[in-house]
Formats: structure tokens, C-alpha cells, sequence
């Protein structure tokens, strides 16, 4: 029988990532002082499958090079030597490489040499001191094959049956293996008690087989390697009646050596080779400085049985619904409208639970995104020589799988930036009278129908006079400029911004904040930072948690209807037109208790209707977009739903103002608003003059 | 029809023993640790059993001592799948009841060739 075994590589490879990702977080939680056994174990156990895993499905370099790790693991594990942070170090650079390794080989490539070997050769330094002896670097050469043969004597142990060991499998075994011709076995009974006193689950015979032919004693051997321990096996050569090879538990591991000939696979891949004594100095520094490759994108998620479960149960009940409407519509009348009505909003409410079901299938818990981060901190910190600790707040929070995929980069330049940039050396964050480590935290939370994901440090904020004066070089900005603080951070996101001195190996790497913007803003999201000089800077992250799906709220202007996103809306009114003022142009502003928000009129944005035309009755829906709120002036409010999002750009051509359209009910398309850039059609100069009026 | 109880925590593995067996015509059933194993071989009743040693929460030594100690499963053949050649780990395992063991890397064709000879 032949089984395919490539059926199992991808299972078997995502199983090796999350053993990577199992053993590089408890690395990095471990204190290579304070080691408790599970934490051990745990690291043992994920590179133990690893290692059996592939030498199972055939990548034997993984196989062979997770060997020597599991070795100092298992030393470490059964107490024969203490952990030492330069192990840490040396298990955390075995991760990256394994994890290169197993990439290049899910992609159907060689995997790397260069960097196995290099850290092979660490571990058997560490390892060779005290292992050269105990490797069985040659096998025993036991040739003890004895031309007459050989007299078997088997004394088992009472017990031997409690061990599911059968004494009359292994003699078939041992006929088929010399042939029928060759095989003698005399029980000896004499040890069985009278019927009445016999135990039935107890061993009390013994026997003695003759072999009469030129059969290596090992392939003998191999037939009774399980029971070593359930009897007394005593090997005699037929011919020089005065030798004898004795085998019980004292000699074991005499035999050891024969046994694993048996093993061939691993035991080639566990004969490491050369123990060169060789003192290699860490060289950690300059190579972890190499970016690991990076892992292929699996296009599979796992998704908990619970999830799946109630998806089987939504389908259930949606089948019961459709065999109920399905009876009802083969003899219809009007009497039955009712049940009809009932029938279809049972329909209804059951696709909005598949729905939502569904959409959680494709939700992962944020600690996906985060649990890379304190591997990132801690080696930055080393390189950047700053002390950092790495704060996450609400991993459990959850959001779409395309979402946090796209999300990750963006994040590892922020906190890249952070690092770099925002946290202080230790020697400035003494003199300013901090305390020496700075504080990196990532926290994830719900707001509305969207994820918040916030990254703040500790560190010095942002330098206002900097930024101004380099965009003001840039010419990004006017020399004469009121620009506020919040402006001037903001100043950071627009293109071709950098205010590092010199281009850092770290965050200096020709991507500026505008791209990480511009990312973010390619998912709906948006990006703002705080920052305060001395205290630290947070950057705020909005995202959608699907990009597939949005809670709208239907207006109606004219005959049109369109779409605002749910979440950005902060309240509706209704409004007499006498209530808006006038200040330029067509642009009014309208005081809404203590502030003054300008208004936007649709009709007039899509030119539907002229001025003049304005009813006098009409609805103000206030939104908020880039934290600005603008007032939008609709005919009249619709009811709430949630819509499929259709790309505009990929159907039609990008259009201003609009983030997309989706399909009604009735079959007809409206269009979906985005706030964002529906509140810029408004010249910005006058929101500036907002706030002044506001001041005054 | 031969059933198998095959236990261990990698998927990978589990399905490549499963996949093997039953198209050997074996019935298998899986668990992914002890514990879960422990529940099911109290419940159902299995001619042999198949387990990886380290597991989390219960291993394949602690599975078998615990199994031996049901009635039903006093003489049932039990191989543990492991990596460990070295002695100790065989040592253990024997003394918790195993009947033998098979040792990783194997293939399709070692995986069957064990089971065909313990169960005869």
C-alpha cells in the first residue's frame, strides 16, 4: 500500500509555524533564572514534533537540525544543565531559521545551509563538551551469527501478558522469520500450579526455542526487543556449547547500539556528524540583524468547532424555513398570507444569523498580529541598546483574518518608529527623570463596528519646532503658517516626510508614515496621532473589522438614495433651513450647542437639485470623519441595514465622496458616502476660520 | 472490524496514521491527547492502541499506565509512537504497561507492518 504523503505537508506545515510561535513566546516570556518544568515542556514539546513531523513527511534538514536543539532542550528538561539567557538567544535564532527553513520548503524550494549549519555547530559545541562519550558514534560490531544456530531460552516474567505482549506472536515471528524447517520450541510446564490455584492473566510457562540455521542474532534479537524487560532471555550459540550471549535488563545497554541498526531513518539523521571543538564566539549580533524570510501566506484558517457547529445550525434551521415556504407555495391562497409574512421573516432573521455566523468564521483574536511584537521589541531593543518593555492590551479583541494580514505591516513600522524614534536612550531618559525602561503599548479594543488599534511609547513626543522647520524646508507648509500642535503632528503623514537626522537601520528604510497612512487608508481606516513633549506619543489606528460587510444607514435625497456608514454617525436632527448661516459662497455652518460644524448639502454635491429648491423640512445627520464632525443635510432618513460593499473603483472609476455601492433589496444601486472625503469637498480654510470664531 | 484508538497531538501525524489504517481496512478512531483518549477508551472498546508520548495535558506514558488500569484494557496491545531511541523513554513506557513501541521517522508501510505483526 502506498499512501501519498504530501496530502499531509500542509497541515504538517502550519502545525510547525504555531509550534515556532509557541516556542519563540515562551522564550520570550521565559527568565532564563526562574525556568519552570512547563515552560520547558512546552518548548520541548513543539520542536519534538517538529522534528518527528518532518522526518515523518520527508524534510530531513528540518529533521536532522531540530535534533540538536531537542538535545540541549532535553538536557535542560531532565535537569542535567540549568538554562542560560545565550541559550535563549541560541533557541530564538534556531526559531528564525527553522521558520526560513520549513518557508522555503512549503514554497517547494531547498531550504537554506548556510545558517543550519552555523548554528548546528553552536550546539554541538555546547553539547560535544559533555556528550562526545555518550554518543554512540559507532555501532557495536556484533557479529555474532552462529552457523549452527541457536538455543532460545525464554523464562517470561508473570506478568508479561499485562503488557499486551503475546509469547506465541513472536514465535510465529521468529518461524516465519527461519523458516518452519528450522524451528523448534518445548514448552516447559513444569511451573504451572493445580487448576484451582492458577491465575489465568499470569505467565507461569516457560520455554526454549532452537533455531537451526545461520540467522544474524540481531534479526532474532529484534523479534524479542519489546519483551526485555517481561523475561529472561538467554541466547546460546548451538554449536560451542561454552558461549553465551545473555540478555536481561543489567545488559541493555550493551544491545542498545544492535536495536537501533533496527532504526535506520533517524538513527542516520542523529548521527551528527563531525564534534569539530571548535569555540565559536556569538555572532548573534550581526546575523539576527537578517531579516527572516517571510512566511508564505497560508490561504487556510482554522476555525473552532464551536463556530463551524453553529453554521451547521444556522443552515438547519434555514433548510426548516425553506421546506416550510416551499409547502406553503405549492397551494397558496390569500388566507394564508399571513403565514406567509411569517415564514419570510423567519427567512429573514435566519440570513442574518448565517450571515453573521459566517462573518465570524473569518474572525481571528488580534494576539495573531500582536504576538510578533515582543520578539520584534526585545531584538530591537538590543540592537537600538535601548531597555523597552512591550505592554499588549486586549489581544482577545477580534477582527477579519484580510484585515489584520494587511494591518501587520503598517503595525511594525509604527512600532519600529516608536522605538527608534520616540523612545529616549536610557542615559536622556535618566536625565529626564524617567524610569530606564521605556514602555511600548499596543492595545487593541471595539468601538462601534470598528477596531481601534493604538501604539504609544513613552518616549520624548513629538518634536514640533523639528517637524516644522523640515516641512517648511520641504515645502510642504508656508514659512507663515498658524499652524496648530495637532497639525504640525499631522504633518508627519503627508509624503516625502522624514525627520530622522540620518537614515536608522531600523526605521529609516524608505518607507515614511505617508505609506503607512495611505495602507491603512486602502482598508478604510484611518490613522491620527497624540503626542505630548516628554510624556509620549500615541498613534491611533481605525479600522473596520470587515471590509466586506457595512451597518449603513439609508437617506434619501431627492429621489436618490444613498449610504452613510453607521458608525460614523453621531447623531440625526431635524433642522429648519433658517437655523443655517451663511458664510461664504455656499457654504453654510450651523451651531450645534457649543460648536459650530460646517454643513455639507448632498443635493448639491451631486447637483440634484438647485438652491433655490431647498424644503424647508429637512434632516441634519451628523458624522464624524478624521475627527472632524461635518453636518450633512438628507430629505429624509431611511431605515438601517447592513450592505454589501461593491468596489466602485474595480466596476466603475474612483469617484470622490464615494466609498462604494451596493444592491438594494428592490434591485436598485446607491451609493455608499465616505465621510472622510465628503467633509474635504469643504475647503478646508474654513474650518480654520471655525475654530478661530470658536476662540473668539 | 479491527479497531484502533490512535492518539496524538499533531494533526499531521494523526491524519497520516488514520489515513494509513483505515485504508487498511482498520477502524480508526482519534483523540488528540490523553485525557481526550482516556474518555473515549472508557466508552468504547479498542483492540489496539496507538499513541504519541508527549502530549500536553496527559502523555502517552500516564495514557497507558491509566488504561491498564481498566478492565477492559489489561491485555490490549498498546505501542506508543516516539522519537526518544534512547532507553529511558522505552523504559518508561514499559513500565507503565506499553506493549512496544514504534520509533519515528517510520512510513506507511513500517506503521503497518508493526500493527499487522502485533495484532497477528
Amino acid at each position: 500500500m502506498s499512501v501519498d504523503l504530501s496530502q499531509f505537508h500542509q497541515v504538517f506545515f502550519e502545525e510547525s509555524f504555531e509550534g515556532l510561535d509557541v516556542m519563540e513566546s515562551e522564550l520570550l516570556d521565559m527568565d532564563p533564572a526562574d525556568v519552570d518544568d512547563e515552560t520547558v515542556n512546552n518548548i520541548f514539546r513543539a520542536a519534538h514534533s517538529i522534528k518527528g513531523g518532518a522526518g515523518t513527511f520527508g524534510f530531513m534538514p528540518v529533521s536532522e537540525f531540530t535534533h540538536v536543539l531537542e538535545t540541549l532542550l532535553d538536557e535542560i528538561r531532565s535537569g542535567k544543565r540549568s538554562m542560560e539567557p545565550r541559550y535563549v538567544d541560541l533557541f530564538l535564532q534556531s526559531v528564525d531559521c527553522l521558520r526560513g527553513m520549513l518557508s522555503d520548503m512549503q514554497d517547494g524550494n531547498d531550504p537554506e545551509k548556510e545558517r543550519p549549519a552555523e548554528l548546528r555547530k553552536e550546539f554541538e559545541v555546547i553539547l560535544g563538551m559533555e556528550q562526545g562519550a555518550a554518543d554512540p558514534e559507532e555501532a557495536m560490531p556484533e557479529s555474532d551469527e552462529k552457523d549452527g544456530g541457536w538455543l532460545i531460552d525464554v523464562q517470561p516474567h508473570t506478568d508479561m501478558l499485562m503488557t499486551g505482549n503475546e509469547p506465541f506472536r513472536m514465535f510465529r515471528e521468529l518461524r516465519e522469520l527461519v523458516g518452519e524447517d528450522n524451528f523448534e520450541v518445548t514448552a516447559d510446564t513444569d511451573n504451572i500450579p493445580e487448576l484451582s490455584s492458577l491465575t489465568p492473566e499470569e505467565c507461569v510457562t516457560s520455554w526454549q526455542i532452537k533455531v537451526t540455521t545461520s540467522t544474524p542474532i540481531d534479526d532474532i534479537k529484534a523479534i524479542f526487543e519489546w519483551v526485555e524487560d517481561e523475561c529472561d532471555l538467554t541466547y546460546s550459540p548451538l554449536t560451542g556449547a561454552a558461549e553465551t550471549v545473555s540478555k536481561n535488563q543489567d545488559q541493555q545497554s550493551q544491545e542498545t547500539p544492535a536495536t537501533a541498526s533496527e532504526e535506520t531513518p533517524e538513527q542516520v539523521a542523529e548521527k551528527t556528524p563531525e564534534k569539530t571543538p571548535v569555540v565559536v564566539e556569538a555572532q548573534k549580533t550581526a546575523k539576527s540583524s537578517k531579516a527572516p524570510k517571510k512566511a508564505a501566506e497560508s490561504s487556510s484558517i482554522r476555525v473552532s468547532i464551536d463556530k463551524v457547529d453553529s453554521l451547521i445550525n444556522m443552515v438547519g434551521e434555514l433548510v426548516i424555513t425553506q421546506s416550510m415556504l416551499g409547502q406553503l407555495g405549492q397551494d397558496f391562497d390569500l388566507s394564508r398570507l399571513a403565514k406567509l409574512q411569517e415564514g419570510l421573516s423567519q427567512l429573514e432573521q435566519n440570513t442574518r444569523e448565517l450571515q453573521e455566523s459566517v462573518m465570524k468564521i473569518r474572525m481571528m483574536p488580534i494576539s495573531f498580529a500582536f504576538s510578533r511584537f515582543p520578539r520584534l521589541v526585545r531584538d530591537l531593543g538590543g540592537q537600538l541598546g535601548k531597555k523597552v518593555i512591550l505592554e499588549t492590551i486586549g489581544e482577545q479583541t477580534e477582527l477579519d483574518k484580510t484585515v489584520m494580514e494587511k494591518i501587520n505591516d503598517p503595525l511594525v513600522h509604527l512600532v519600529r518608529n516608536s522605538m527608534d524614534h520616540g523612545l529616549e536612550t536610557t542615559e536622556q531618559r535618566i536625565a529626564a527623570g524617567k524610569s530606564e525602561e521605556g514602555t511600548i503599548t499596543l492595545n487593541a479594543y471595539h468601538q462601534g463596528g470598528n477596531i481601534v488599534i493604538e501604539v504609544a511609547d513613552d518616549g520624548a513626543g513629538l518634536n514640533e519646532d523639528r517637524i516644522l522647520k523640515k516641512a517648511i524646508e520641504k515645502g510642504l507648509v508656508p514659512e507663515n503658517n498658524n499652524l496648530t500642535p495637532e497639525e504640525i503632528h499631522n504633518l508627519i503623514f503627508l509624503p516625502g516626510f522624514s525627520t530622522a537626522e540620518a537614515v536608522s537601520d531600523i526605521s529609516g528604510r524608505g518607507v515614511g508614515m505617508d505609506v503607512v497612512r495611505r495602507n491603512i487608508q486602502a482598508l478604510n481606516g484611518s490613522i491620527e496621532v497624540k503626542s505630548q513633549r516628554n510624556v509620549g506619543s500615541t498613534f491611533i489606528i481605525r479600522l473596520p473589522l470587515t471590509l466586506a460587510i457595512l451597518d449603513g444607514q439609508l437617506v434619501k435625497v431627492c429621489e436618490e438614495t444613498y449610504i452613510f456608514p453607521l458608525v460614523s454617525i453621531v447623531e440625526s436632527i431635524q433642522i429648519h433651513r433658517s437655523s443655517l448661516n451663511h458664510v461664504t459662497g455656499s457654504q453654510y455652518v450651523m451651531q450645534l450647542r457649543d460648536e459650530y460644524i460646517p454643513i455639507v448639502r448632498l443635493d448639491q454635491i451631486f447637483g440634484l437639485r438647485d438652491d433655490k429648491d431647498v424644503v424647508d423640512e429637512m434632516m441634519l445627520v451628523v458624522v464624524e470623519g478624521d475627527n472632524e464632525k461635518i453636518g450633512i443635510v438628507v430629505d429624509d432618513l431611511l431605515g438601517q441595514q447592513q450592505v454589501v460593499i461593491k468596489s466602485l473603483e474595480q466596476n466603475y472609476q474612483k469617484v470622490s465622496g464615494i466609498s462604494g455601492a451596493t444592491i438594494l433589496g428592490d434591485g436598485t444601486v446607491a451609493l455608499i458616502i465616505d465621510i472622510s472625503s465628503i467633509g474635504k469637498n469643504i475647503v478646508p480654510v474654513k474650518r480654520n476660520q471655525n475654530r478661530s470664531e470658536r476662540a473668539a | 472490524m479491527t479497531s484502533i484508538l490512535a492518539v496524538d497531538d499533531s494533526a499531521s501525524m494523526r491524519q497520516m496514521v488514520s489515513f494509513t489504517l483505515k485504508g487498511a481496512g482498520f477502524d480508526v478512531r482519534e483523540a488528540t491527547d490523553g485525557v481526550e483518549a482516556l474518555e473515549i477508551a472508557k466508552t468504547e472498546s479498542f483492540d489496539l492502541v496507538l499513541t504519541d508520548v508527549n502530549m500536553p495535558n496527559m502523555n502517552g506514558i500516564e495514557l497507558v499506565k491509566n488504561l491498564r488500569q481498566l478492565d477492559n484494557y489489561k491485555f490490549t496491545p498498546m505501542l506508543m509512537l516516539t522519537t526518544e531511541s534512547a532507553g529511558d523513554m522505552k523504559m518508561q513506557g514499559k513500565q507503565a504497561g506499553a506493549t512496544g513501541w514504534i520509533v519515528k521517522p517510520f512510513n506507511p508501510d513500517q506503521l503497518l507492518s508493526t500493527i499487522k505483526r502485533v495484532l497477528g
